[in-house]
């Protein structure tokens, strides 16, 4: 992961609550075995309204969203993160976003910021009145600017460490090895492993004799 | 000691790594893996040279993009999907069971019936609805591809500790109100982000005397209200169920288990973040309207109208929505006519959801005009539910009858909604979309979307 210290640029105006990963990239985009490719599909059904602000030409090349609460609900699919990204997005904003896009979007340096509902609403209605007003998002200082806006933002010093340096989760992790091998030691034995390949067609022969499967 | 949830026992068991300023580091019991979140994965592993940790602690199939009858093969780039998963499970040492497999079917259905899925377990997965093993007491939630990478490689996650949150169900429930019922009635109460942040206890009543069958149907929809999971302790219901899987422990590996799982349960004076109470008898069979799954009224209610909502964002999107979903305010729900029916996803796909169905379409026959399918939740769930001749009762009816997989609750095989369709569906989401581009979903329970195939609109059981 590339490092993300600082994002700034135009933003769009996202304004609706409960924004689905379906409708930033629906499903038959996910077929695709490739991280990339997706930008064609963000909000492939809401972009064939003329009138949906992604076609508005006062905001092509922004580099934030702001959305409405609780965006990137629904389905789990990071190829919805790739899609903003891909599309020129280098941060979303909202005053709540959905635990999986959040995660999501950190793993892959889509700076994910959550504000308080005032600030979300006064960047909202400052980018629909003004295209061309300019947001600065710093990392290190965990803070928003807007002309006229100050605001700061909630990042664990875990998440923004990762941001900063652009590390490498599992190699990170790895470096704990010990701890998880001590863990693996102390799990009970009983604890299921799956069938090997090749015997796990017949084992769930043993489904038969019972009423409910 | 302090009291503890049951989430927070789970959790505490698993925690590898503790720091301050950082999340915990958990580890993973089991990781079940598809076909449609992996691919980037296993790129990524091969292109960093990396292994998988615990080959044994993966369960692999093919579900989301599987055809589901030879009528309808897959397409090239689904099968290009499917053939990969297939290469990524043998280079990498891992169990399958691929598309023609007697043991596929969609993974939440079919890591239970093989007894993978225990209590006090951490089960993960790239799919949000991961949250069913929940229903056995197990921490079990959705991941990103980038963290199912992190799961193959280390067997661990990086995890910052949820909230709790309890919602508590009492009273029984009425006649023709089932488990599908209880959820969607939950969520209307909590709304669509009710949940975030927390992994949510179900408790009471109601829930004790759920079926293992009708707990998972409640802890898969956890995530429709943003929660991270959605857990129920484990009890007699659920060792019965689990005794005798084929791999679920044995002999006195099963005592030792049982008196652990007998310890997970939430202790007398823990406390919640929050808690939510619900009076069973206020359930009634739901009907979703809308296009998000708090957007929901019950049968005999009619179509709300968007300025009865206080909040402007909450009218603008019920204005939307019944836009999007071609519905006028005031119309009785029970006079909307679909066009389709759907029972299946790993929301009600379960042998008893057939069950239910299967004797409310018995000697009758599907409206003309309406597209009926059947796809059960695994392939031994289909078996089993021909042992029992309900594959007779759905075929004589006018019902499709197909082979597992997840199918038209996201529209990513060709079993698709056309634009403008309506469909009774026994699914989880009713998204803009979800179904096929333009298609308009309601969420209903398997009984409600087998006496509406008959009906033609929504009707219960009785009603016909």
């Amino acid at each position: 992961m590339k490092p993300v210290r600082r994002v700034a640029g135009r933003v769009v105006p996202l304004d609706r609550e409960n924004v689905d990963t379906d409708q930033i990239i629906p499903a038959h985009w996910l077929k695709r075995v490739e991280r990339t490719g997706y930008a064609p599909g963000l909000f492939e059904a809401w972009r064939r309204d003329p009138s949906f602000v992604l076609n508005d030409a006062r905001y092509a090349g922004a580099a934030i969203l702001v959305a409405g609460p609780n965006f990137g609900s629904g389905s789990s699919r990071e190829h919805a993160v790739w899609a903003l990204q891909e599309s020129g997005f280098s941060a979303v904003v909202s005053s709540r976003l959905a635990d999986i896009f959040r995660s999501n979007a950190l793993k892959n340096g889509l700076l994910a910021v959550e504000v308080a509902p005032d600030v979300a609403r006064r960047l909202m209605d400052a980018a629909t009145r003004e295209p061309s007003t300019e947001v600065a998002i710093d990392v290190a200082a965990r803070t928003v600017d807007a002309p006229g806006l100050h605001a700061t933002f909630a990042l664990d010093d875990h998440a923004r460490r990762r941001l900063l340096e652009g590390l490498d989760d599992i190699a990170l992790t790895l470096r704990h090895e010990a701890d998880i091998a001590a863990h693996e030691r102390s799990r009970p034995r009983w604890l299921p492993r799956a069938p090997r390949p090749g015997t796990a067609d017949a084992v769930p022969s043993g489904e038969r004799r019972r009423g409910g499967a | 000691m302090t009291p503890r949830t049951l989430s927070e026992k789970v959790w505490e068991r698993h925690v590898v790594r503790r720091a301050e300023g950082e999340p915990d580091l958990l580890y993973v019991d089991l990781h079940l893996v598809h076909e449609v979140t992996s691919p980037q994965a296993f790129e990524a592993l091969r292109l960093a040279g990396r292994r998988v940790r615990r080959p044994d602690l993966v369960l692999a199939t093919a579900d989301h993009n599987v055809p589901t009858s030879a009528a309808t093969p897959a397409d090239e780039i689904s099968s290009r999907q499917l053939e990969a998963m297939t290469g990524n499970a043998r280079e990498f040492g891992l169990t399958l069971f691929p598309m023609g497999s007697p043991g596929q079917g969609i993974v939440h259905v079919i890591s239970p019936q093989l007894g993978m899925t225990l209590p006090g377990m951490t089960i993960v997965c790239g799919d949000s609805h991961t949250s069913t093993h929940g229903a056995f007491g197990a921490l079990a939630f959705g991941i990103g591809t980038s963290e199912v990478e992190h799961v193959l490689a280390t067997q661990t996650l990086w995890q910052r500790r949820p909230g709790t949150m309890a919602v508590t169900v009492e009273g029984d429930l009425a006649r023709g109100v089932w488990a599908k019922d209880v959820i969607l009635g939950i969520i209307a109460r909590i709304g669509v982000s009710g949940g975030v942040g927390t992994v949510v206890e179900y408790r009471g009543s109601t829930i004790r005397a759920l079926s293992m069958e009708g707990r998972m149907t409640v802890c898969n929809m956890s995530i429709e209200a943003g929660a991270r999971a959605g857990m129920v302790a484990p009890d007699d219901v659920t060792y019965r169920y689990v005794e005798g899987r084929p791999r679920a422990p044995t002999g006195a590996d099963w005592e030792r288990a049982l008196d652990e799982w007998r310890a997970l349960a939430t202790d007398d004076g823990a406390r919640f973040d929050r808690e939510v109470r619900v009076d069973a008898r206020e359930l009634r069979p739901y009907v979703s309207w809308g296009t998000n799954p708090a957007q929901t009224v019950t049968i005999d209610d009619a179509v709300p109208d968007p300025d009865a909502f206080d909040d402007p964002s909450r009218r603008e999107a019920a204005a939307r929505a019944l836009r999007y979903m071609d519905l006028r305010p005031g119309m009785p729900v029970r006079d909307i006519a679909v066009d389709a029916v759907f029972l299946g996803s790993c929301t009600n796909a379960r042998l008893e959801d057939l069950r239910v169905a299967a004797e409310v379409v018995r000697g009758r026959r599907v409206k003309r005009g309406i597209r009926a399918l059947v796809v059960p939740g695994s392939m031994l769930v289909k078996a089993q539910a021909e042992r029992e001749g309900l594959d007779r009762a759905f075929r004589e009816a006018g019902f499709e009858w197909r082979d597992a997989g997840c199918s038209m609750c996201l529209g990513m095989n060709p079993d698709v909604l056309r634009p403008g369709e309506r469909c009774a569906s026994t699914s989880n989401r009713n998204f803009e979309g979800r179904q096929g581009p333009g298609g308009r979903t309601h969420l209903v329970s398997p009984a409600v979307a087998a006496a509406t195939a008959i009906a033609g609109h929504f009707a219960l059981p009785d009603e016909l």
